[in-house]
């Protein structure tokens, strides 16, 4: 009863984030129209763009590659497993234990890999800027991750997400100088790995504010709603990271009634609408920065992780 | 038993190489000796595994050599590990090379080196002693360096072989001095003696300083890596994948051997300042690789960025060793030792690639390349794999050593001592940083060679390499992917080798449910390879179905969108110097003084805007010409030595003699 | 209660190293300046926090001082005497940004390791606030070091004296006397400064400390 309780949650899981992601994305358009005084598309536009594209023939380029047709669902199903590892209305998942945080890091590296791939298929100059570019933000993001799971990991005595999770609901927790310091470093990352504002624009088509969408430029038809469907699913990812590390408030614990599953989800829910929130308010009220000062953006980002790891050596319990 | 089946192995190499000279130019002898160095690798590859898993050890002593000493030859579960890995590399190798070799314009220049080598090789690995292992290792370095130098023809590579042939030199140089040191005043050359007499802390010091003088210049540390990008390419490619996948690991068993092995109980400031020196490098080596265009400098490059990988986890291991702590020291000495094998695999795939792709297309610059995946599938496939795998993404075997390292990094809070607290911490940020930029390396790697359109005649009309160099390649990709779905096999493979040198191994990794592996404990962390990938095929196949029950399957070929201002000239694309443009940018300027100009031609003038970018390699205008220019200075000042009259001679002699009774004189 | 006591103050102190650091890589002088005034103001809550736990009444004076004075006084001041002189487009800084906030971090860990082993006996809370005040001053010195313009040299020296109040106020037991007199040191300072700022302005009509090196005598 128990096995079959877990199963039923972990594929609950996987089914949610898979139909949450364009809505979180049709949310995010929708406050930043508002905010700027436009009524704005649906919140279930994204839904149905999706299917539109679904329904569309796939134009390929000459010269495009089987890489180029396999690689939105490689992408798809790296995002997809990793989205459906973190705990979002529930700390224990049935296949917790199979991928920590840095194992779920490296996924979403293996998503960006194949996609700067596909960036370099069709052999232009858009794809090759969208490429270079991607791999020399992911260069400065990963190391800033790296010392924010190392943070967490000092403090929690794990890097796996539920037990940092239950880390975090205990009393032992405090108020934390490191955990401010390596919350904002992890938005920063957030924002960078997610191609928003101010590194990328989601919503460009100019060739000189191009990163992410520079590498999906040929694609078309059913390839094209895969790969939106999987960028709108990276962004479900790092809300509910940092929703699961940093919020962690309201998650049923393991092995628990169903009434705390649905407190779970509605607090998921909740948590999720603040951040969509955050994030349109956020990219509204700034410009996006040229490419060349993103390394500044993501230094900021890897100095705040490494102070965050030094504070804790002078913190309690050292 | 064991040990005498791998010393009739050995001579089974030489004789190979023997006949080898005696058919030299005859079409048959390639085939014949390539085939005979399968067998005979295969043969003491499973001869080494056997003595692994079954934590054998087994020793015999040969009359040749010195008289009153002998050659001491040994097998424990170290040496059996690097066996398997030298056997393993040197049988694919010989596969690769009854394909490739067919194209080779002097085989016997190569063959006869080719089956020496291997013997080298596993000579050093079964050394007991310090006179066998010096004489072993100097063997192995003039044999490359022949093979280094066999396409003599071309200047690059002479200038390639004086230069390795220097650094070879001095490092056999370092670890005489180092080996005599250990044996101390009393002369004692075998394994057994020096293990059981230590010499004392500040002697320890400076033999480990001259070890990683010695080994470490073989296995490319920076600064002592500059042989490594210019001897490596230069030699034939299933050479190269041996001198990178191989050698070095023959290098990186001699430290371990030495340090872990033959010296006393460590100090907590050996495994810092290796920690240190190792980020240093992998940071270096992946920046210096993404700054070139010709591929198998490229992957020259990577191999420093690996050896400071392998070199991380071994300080790591030092540090904690020194703190009384075998549970850590046993996670990170395994780490280091999964890596070691999987960079075997996956540089010698890599190599083999590049081999196949300057068999099809004549050409080693990127630049010129493109296209290839169109015309070269299965290559383009299996290098791929090796791209994805030394990358370190999950679920391949690269990612598994690198996230145990990183385990590894994450107990550090346990060590006592303040410098290393902060010291690995910011090791782990620059392991992380080399990481990411390996994977930006392997993709413009892969986009610029094989990707896009391609760019010159010789890239249009490739075509796929034989059958041999492909079943090659085949078998280190099925490695790395085996390797990375079921890596608790491979851990506890190693479990008797850090068990011989610490004395603790990892928790046994077999018994864990689902094929899952566990650094520590459970509670802490923990990684299932075989179900990542499992998720992983089943995601993808579920989204495959369901978009071909939902969607429409049209499809229609067309010329590239582009934006809508489509260039059928392929050098519209981007080029390799183009791709790591923004890397450049960003740490070039630091690292390499880098300077770009650009010349734009006046208005209306025909000329083309020429781009060009000046780099300038800081270690060897720092430390290597300085020293060449004081060598070349002192040398012409001694010079005058040559050209002195009889008398002047006589008075040398004379004056050296009496200097010397002089000394006899005041010591007594 | 003690471990929130504690929390706190860490907070406090450690985001007194963050805005330091903040300041070391701005590069525009009315940036400097907010930046300068937001260090004078999270002092003053570092100072008055330990003012409550230690129930010393005598720090919620220093801490007043230090916001009243170095998160409103002198700003405004230094504010207008930039305008004044016409120097407020200028760009700042001689060494690369990287590099420099590579250094700061590792002056952060360096005070750190020295701290710490230096003071083992001592209770929790005055060896922190003691490892950040050591690097809080060391980043001062940096930011003086690698500023071109006399103005940011005079905004580096003040939060200098910043790490040298916190450093005292951990320390637990430092009398008002010394507060104030150090205080009224640092604001002669200031104004003598400024007079000479005034005069170097006057006369070679730059601020501009490389500038001034024209202006040397004769080597020897």
């Amino acid at each position: 009863m128990a096995l079959t309780r877990d199963l039923a949650v972990q594929s609950f899981q996987m089914l949610l984030v898979v139909l949450l992601a364009p809505l979180v994305t049709g949310l995010v358009r929708k406050m930043k129209a508002r905010l700027l005084r436009r009524r704005g598309p649906p919140l279930i536009q994204p839904y149905r763009d999706l299917i539109r594209l679904l329904h569309k023939e796939v134009v390929l380029a000459n010269n495009a590659s089987w890489l180029f047709r396999a690689a939105p669902y490689l992408i798809f199903a790296a995002t997809w497993v990793a989205a459906a590892l973190v705990p979002t209305f529930a700390t224990g998942l049935m296949f917790n234990w199979t991928a920590d945080l840095i194992a779920l890091v490296a996924l979403l590296g293996s998503a960006r890999f194949f996609l700067a791939l596909a960036g370099m298929d069709v052999g232009t100059s858009f794809g090759g800027i969208g490429s270079s570019r991607e791999v020399m933000i992911a260069s400065l993001a990963e190391p800033a991750m790296i010392m924010i799971v190392f943070s967490l990991a000092l403090l929690a005595g794990t890097t796996q997400l539920s037990g940092i999770a239950q880390y975090m609901l205990s009393s032992n927790v405090g108020l934390r100088v490191t955990l401010g310091l390596a919350a904002i470093s992890l938005v920063m990352v957030g924002i960078a790995e997610n191609a928003r504002i101010p590194v990328d624009n989601p919503a460009t088509h100019l060739e000189l504010t191009m990163v992410h969408e520079a590498m999906i430029l040929e694609y078309s038809g059913r390839h094209l709603a895969l790969i939106e469907l999987s960028a709108s699913l990276k962004l479900l990812v790092y809300l509910s990271l940092i929703a699961c590390i940093f919020l962690p408030w309201g998650m049923a614990p393991a092995r628990d009634t169903w009434n705390y599953f649905a407190i779970g989800a509605g607090a998921y829910a909740a948590k999720l609408v603040a951040g969509c929130i955050a994030l349109a308010v956020f990219e509204t009220a700034i410009a996006k920065m040229r490419v060349f000062r993103v390394p500044a953006f993501l230094g900021a980002a890897l100095m705040l992780g490494l102070l965050g790891a030094l504070f804790l050596f002078v913190s309690r319990g050292f | 038993m064991e040990v005498d089946v791998s010393l009739w192995c050995v001579l089974a190499f030489f004789v190979a190489a023997a006949i080898s000279v005696c058919l030299s130019k005859r079409a048959a002898a390639t085939a014949l000796v390539y085939g005979a160095t399968t067998v005979i690798s295969a043969l003491a590859c499973a001869t080494a595994l056997t003595c692994l898993l079954n934590n054998q050890t087994a020793s015999t002593k040969l009359p040749l050599g010195l008289p009153w000493m002998g050659a001491s030859f040994h097998i424990d579960p170290l040496s059996a590990f690097f066996l398997v890995v030298v056997n393993l590399g040197a049988g694919a190798a010989s596969l690769y090379g009854l394909g490739y070799g067919r194209h080779e314009p002097f085989p016997e220049r190569v063959l006869p080196f080719f089956a020496a080598f291997l013997a080298g090789m596993n000579l050093v690995v079964l050394a007991d002693d310090a006179f066998t292992f010096l004489l072993a290792w100097e063997f192995m370095s003039l044999i490359s360096w022949a093979l280094v130098v066999s396409h003599h023809r071309s200047q690059d590579n002479l200038h390639a072989g004086y230069v390795y042939i220097l650094m070879a030199s001095f490092g056999t140089f370092a670890l005489l001095l180092g080996y005599g040191l250990l044996a101390g005043t009393a002369g004692h050359y075998d394994f057994e003696a020096i293990r059981s007499n230590h010499p004392s802390a500040f002697y320890s010091a400076i033999v480990l300083g001259l070890v990683l003088l010695g080994a470490g210049s073989k296995a490319g540390l920076i600064p002592l890596h500059v042989w490594l990008p210019l001897a490596h390419p230069a030699a034939p490619s299933h050479v190269s994948a041996l001198m990178s996948g191989v050698m070095t690991k023959v290098a990186v068993y001699a430290f371990i051997r030495i340090t872990f092995d033959l010296l006393g109980p460590p100090t907590w400031w050996w495994g810092m300042a290796i920690l240190l020196l190792g980020g240093i490098t992998a940071v270096m080596g992946v920046l210096y690789a993404l700054m070139e265009h010709d591929l198998k400098r490229l992957l020259a490059y990577h191999t420093i960025e690996n050896i400071g990988i392998i070199f991380i986890g071994l300080g790591l291991a030092l540090a904690f060793e020194a703190n009384h702590m075998p549970a850590p020291a046993a996670l990170a000495l395994t780490a280091a030792l999964l890596h070691v094998f999987n960079h075997a695999a996956f540089k010698s795939l890599l190599f083999f690639g590049a081999g196949a792709v300057v068999t099809a297309t004549g050409e080693r610059d990127m630049e010129h390349l493109g296209g290839l995946i169109h015309r070269m599938p299965q290559t383009a496939f299996a290098f791929l794999v090796g791209c994805a795998a030394i990358s370190a993404l999950p679920p391949l075997n690269g990612f598994v050593s690198e996230w145990m390292t990183f385990q590894a990094i994450l107990l550090s809070p346990q060590l006592p001592q303040w410098g290393l607290r902060f010291a690995v911490p910011a090791v782990g940020a620059l392991l992380a940083l080399s990481a990411a930029l390996a994977a930006a390396c392997f993709v413009k790697a892969f986009g610029v060679s094989f990707l896009g359109r391609p760019r010159t005649a010789a890239a249009e009309k490739a075509k796929e390499v034989d059958g041999f160099s492909r079943s090659a390649m085949a078998v280190f990709a099925a490695l790395c992917v085996l390797a990375g779905i079921l890596p608790g096999f491979f851990i506890d493979a190693l479990g008797p080798a850090t068990q011989h040198l610490l004395g603790s191994s990892m928790p046994a990794q077999s018994t864990i449910a689902w094929f899952s592996i566990v650094p520590i404990n459970q509670s802490r962390s923990s990684y299932n390879g075989l179900l990542v990938f499992i998720f992983i095929a089943l995601s993808a196949s579920i989204s495959a179905y369901a978009i071909h029950l939902l969607a429409s399957k049209a499809k229609r070929r067309a010329p590239a969108w582009d934006g809508g201002f489509p260039d059928a000239s392929p050098l519209t694309q981007y080029t390799a110097g183009s791709f790591s443009q923004p890397i450049r940018r960003v740490f070039g300027t630091l690292v390499f003084r880098v300077r770009e100009e650009v010349t734009m031609p006046l208005p209306g003038t025909t000329q083309p805007a020429k781009h060009h970018v000046d780099l300038e390699d800081i270690i060897w205008s720092v430390l290597y010409a300085p020293l060449s220019r004081a060598i070349t200075y002192s040398s012409d000042r001694l010079n005058v030595l040559q050209f002195l009259t009889i008398r002047r001679y006589l008075s040398l002699v004379f004056s050296a003699l009496v200097v010397l009774l002089l000394v006899i004189a005041i010591w007594h | 209660m003690h471990g929130l006591a504690f929390d706190i103050s860490h907070l406090l102190a450690g985001s007194l190293v963050l805005v330091s650091l903040i300041m070391l890589y701005q590069d525009r002088l009315y940036a400097l300046l907010n930046v300068f005034a937001l260090h004078a103001f999270v002092l003053s809550l570092s100072v008055g926090w330990q003012a409550f736990i230690q129930n010393a009444p005598h720090l919620y004076v220093t801490a007043l001082i230090a916001l009243v004075f170095k998160a409103g006084i002198i700003p405004i001041a230094l504010h207008r005497m930039i305008v004044r002189l016409g120097i407020h487009r200028e760009i700042e800084t001689t060494a690369g940004i990287g590099p420099i906030m590579l250094v700061g971090v590792g002056l952060v860990g360096l005070s750190m390791a020295v701290m710490l082993r230096v003071t083992a006996e001592a209770n929790l809370i005055a060896r922190e606030d003691l490892a950040f005040a050591l690097s809080v001053l060391l980043i001062g010195l940096l930011l003086m070091v690698t500023r071109r313009n006399a103005v940011g040299q005079v905004v580096g020296f003040m939060s200098l004296e910043n790490g040298l109040v916190l450093a005292a106020t951990g320390a637990k037991g430092m009398p008002l006397v010394v507060e104030i007199s150090v205080a009224f040191s640092v604001l002669i300072a200031f104004i003598v400064i400024g007079i000479f700022l005034f005069r170097i302005r006057e006369r070679f009509d730059t601020v501009d400390v490389q500038a001034l090196d024209r202006f040397r005598g004769e080597q020897i």
